[in-house]
């Protein structure tokens, strides 16, 4: 994989009247972690959102190799995927239906035996034909992951990958972020939980002003 | 560019076949309105023949409303709407593809079942065929304008009754064209004049409100 790189500067969200954060900057490289921090209401969602253009910034720019994001869409979106607080999965489809259908509205063939595996993977062998209104919380997760896998974009924007994923699900989550660093991709991530990430360049970055303790990142 | 719009229409033609009810509940809304006009304004056939045309196509267009308010409040819940829009590929295409779907699915069977409707109004069959034709025209506008207040009023409370108010006023020409033409094809006056204007309505609207949906998407995502 070629190098990338996503940079940020002077960025400053706002959320109606009041200004979540100003000033802000960072940048990227291939292989590393963005570990975003704060506390709740401090704008780590609306960070993520920022950076992958669903929302503008109040003041300052998002770059991708250097050029505006938004003057790159299609570049860009398609070397990025963005998992947020809701799955995107749709409840009447079956697993593996929801990731053709993801597949093909991100313009890429599907391919089925490697979506089985990449659901089997997860753990979600036993429910591959059931529909997805029927699985759990954490199973649906699970579901979103692996359209994420699929996807094969160079860098992940997840906003607390982690919610409903039991200790097992975690422990994958950790070496699908190690794999896919060591593999040249990108991650920003939001978490309030520990992650065991060693031998992973990991860059923190706080949100707000609320200095929160320190999370274990071993 | 065509592939994408296909993944949509797919997608939205399954997700509908999984949920019928939806579906019947409009069909069946059309039906109900369109039949409460005979029992409450008189039997009598001469009246009947003169306001069908009207009532057909008011029915249709509330029919298209009902089902409007979910074209993209489905997927913005459940967060598959923010996938789509991150798609490397146009968001006009997107709206397009879901109002084609929306057409497809809600749309179609309007023009299926109001011949029947028609003869339950006592039209000629010319004026049914004309009808048919005016709702060729016209129901693919109701589903692309409709595209344009559904994005607007995304995630917006009280969504539903926005969209009513500020959809069914641009509803109006297609409206006047619509019941126009069949009214005029009664008359003997012909109904080419109404047609055309209709087509071209239609016309304007497909080249028109797919964009101003996508920025209004953008916007109400944003």
């Amino acid at each position: 994989m070629s190098d990338f790189l996503l940079s940020v500067h002077d960025l400053a969200c706002a959320r109606g009247d009041r200004l979540l954060f100003k000033g802000m900057n960072f940048s990227l490289k291939t292989g590393e972690l963005l570990l975003v921090q704060g506390g709740n209401g401090q704008g780590k969602t609306s960070l993520l959102r920022l950076l992958t253009g669903l929302a503008r910034p109040e003041a300052g720019e998002v770059r991708w190799c250097g050029a505006l994001i938004g003057r790159q869409r299609e570049t860009f979106h398609a070397a990025m995927v963005y998992l947020g607080h809701a799955n995107g999965v749709k409840d009447d489809l079956n697993p593996v239906e929801n990731l053709r259908f993801a597949e093909g509205l991100q313009g890429r063939t599907f391919d089925a035996p490697r979506a089985v595996a990449t659901l089997e993977r997860l753990g979600l062998s036993r429910c591959l034909d059931l529909p997805c209104r029927v699985l759990s919380f954490g199973q649906r997760r699970r579901v979103a992951l692996a359209s994420l896998l699929l996807a094969g974009a160079v860098l992940w924007i997840l906003d607390e990958p982690l919610t409903g994923l039991d200790v097992h699900a975690v422990t994958l989550m950790e070496g699908l972020i190690r794999d896919h660093l060591t593999a040249g991709g990108m991650v920003v991530a939001t978490t309030h939980q520990a992650l065991n990430l060693e031998g992973v360049n990991v860059q923190r970055l706080l949100v707000g002003n609320v200095a929160i303790p320190e999370l274990a990142v071993n | 560019m065509h592939r994408f719009v296909l993944a949509v229409l797919r997608r939205d033609l399954t997700l509908a076949t999984r949920r019928r009810g939806d579906w019947l509940i409009a069909q069946f809304f059309f039906v109900m309105v369109a039949s409460l006009f005979p029992l409450g304004v008189g039997p009598e056939p001469a009246m009947l023949a003169r306001i069908g045309p009207g009532v057909l196509w008011v029915a249709a267009t509330l029919a298209s409303l009902l089902s409007l308010s979910r074209l993209f409040a489905d997927d913005h819940r459940d967060g598959s709407l923010e996938h789509m829009v991150l798609s490397p590929e146009p968001t006009v295409l997107l709206v397009l593809g879901k109002s084609l779907a929306h057409w497809l699915i809600y749309g179609i069977p309007l023009l299926l079942v109001a011949p029947v409707l028609g003869i339950q109004f006592n039209l000629s069959w010319e004026a049914i065929w004309v009808l048919e034709l005016s709702l060729l025209l016209g129901t693919p506008i109701l589903s692309l304008l409709g595209g344009v207040g559904a994005a607007l009023t995304l995630g917006l409370r009280g969504g539903g009754v926005l969209l009513t108010l500020l959809i069914l006023p641009l509803y109006v020409p297609a409206l006047i064209f619509g019941a126009g033409a069949v009214d005029g094809v009664m008359a003997g006056t012909g109904a080419e004049a109404h047609l055309s204007l209709l087509g071209a309505f239609f016309v304007l609207s497909l080249m028109i409100a797919p964009w101003i949906a996508s920025a209004a998407l953008r916007v109400s995502l944003e």
